[in-house]
């Protein structure tokens, strides 16, 4: 009868504490998301930081979509069906933001290979 | 030579950039979401204002007609402005309203609609202001046009005027 009960007291604490990470996990994933969404309001901050009505309500959608089991992809798909791209903070890899990205590695190799050019010419002088 | 076509690459570089500013100095910096294509209207559950009973959207665009959504709240004071027109608008038989009652308290929400009038033909309580995220708004008044195919044609951020009024009626025309 112990040796029951004290099985019986691990599998509640292992189930009461998964439970726990669980939660903790979705709440990380909320953060996550919420900082990386725009508030149209207040338009300088995320919805994670305003306390505009228009983000209180995106946010009970976030929570609301992660309990939903949702992933993260998704979520963003959502908003910019409704919203746009510009709600996310973070562009999407696509037709009108390639140069956005391209454009910075563009640089950097053109201005590796001319640094890479002028150390050549120094050591063969 | 190499230090004249180094000035001239600067001064191009230099010059687009000023191009790409001075163009920007025209641009709003205030984003407002567009309607690019026709959407079709979202469908959720949505909390009825009378009845206080969830029923699907689409339930609320059975008709064979144009629709009007007007997103509201009785705290909002250009909703206020726009309701004379919204009683004005509601007589026409083309059309219908469909009202989303925007964050509020349900009752100063039946008060405005007891004081200034009832122009929808049905409401949408909308108490935690995710049913307009669904909708794709973020403030209120808001208005969509909802067409025969139940696809979304339409937005006017802000109070509604006697010229989108105009508007309107050519559309459902």
């Amino acid at each position: 009868m112990k040796n029951f009960l004290k099985i019986f007291m691990v599998v509640i604490l292992y189930i009461g504490f998964s439970d726990l990470k669980s939660d903790e996990k979705n709440n990380e994933l909320k953060n996550k998301i919420l900082k990386n969404i725009r508030c149209l309001i207040c338009q300088g901050q995320s919805v994670y930081d305003s306390e505009s009505e228009f983000a209180h309500s995106i946010k009970l959608i976030v929570d609301r979509k992660i309990n939903e089991g949702l992933k993260e992809e998704r979520i963003y798909q959502f908003l910019r069906e409704k919203y746009g791209d510009w709600v996310i903070y973070e562009p999407q890899f696509n037709k009108n933001t390639y140069v956005l990205w391209i454009l910075p590695l563009l640089f950097f190799i053109v201005g590796g290979a001319i640094i890479k050019k002028q150390i050549l010419k120094k050591n063969e002088k | 030579m190499k230090n004249k076509f180094s000035l001239f690459v600067i001064i191009i570089f230099l010059s687009f950039c000023f191009v790409i500013f001075y163009k920007g100095l025209d641009n709003s910096n205030i984003y407002a979401p567009k309607i690019e294509a026709k959407k079709s209207i979202p469908i959720f559950k949505a909390k009825d204002f009378d009845s206080n009973v969830y029923i699907d959207s689409e339930n609320f665009f059975k008709e064979d007609i144009f629709y009007i959504v007007n997103i509201w709240a009785s705290w909002c004071v250009p909703c206020q402005t726009e309701h004379p027109l919204l009683m004005e608008l509601s007589k026409n038989k083309l059309i219908k309203i469909i009202g989303i009652n925007y964050r509020d308290n349900l009752k100063n929400a039946k008060k405005f609609i007891d004081e200034f009038g009832n122009p929808y033909s049905q409401i949408i309580f909308d108490s935690d202001g995710t049913a307009s995220v669904e909708f794709g708004a973020y403030g209120v008044p808001e208005t969509f046009i909802v067409d025969r195919n139940n696809k979304i044609i339409k937005r006017f951020i802000g109070p509604i005027n006697k010229k989108i009024i105009k508007e309107i009626k050519l559309i459902i025309k």
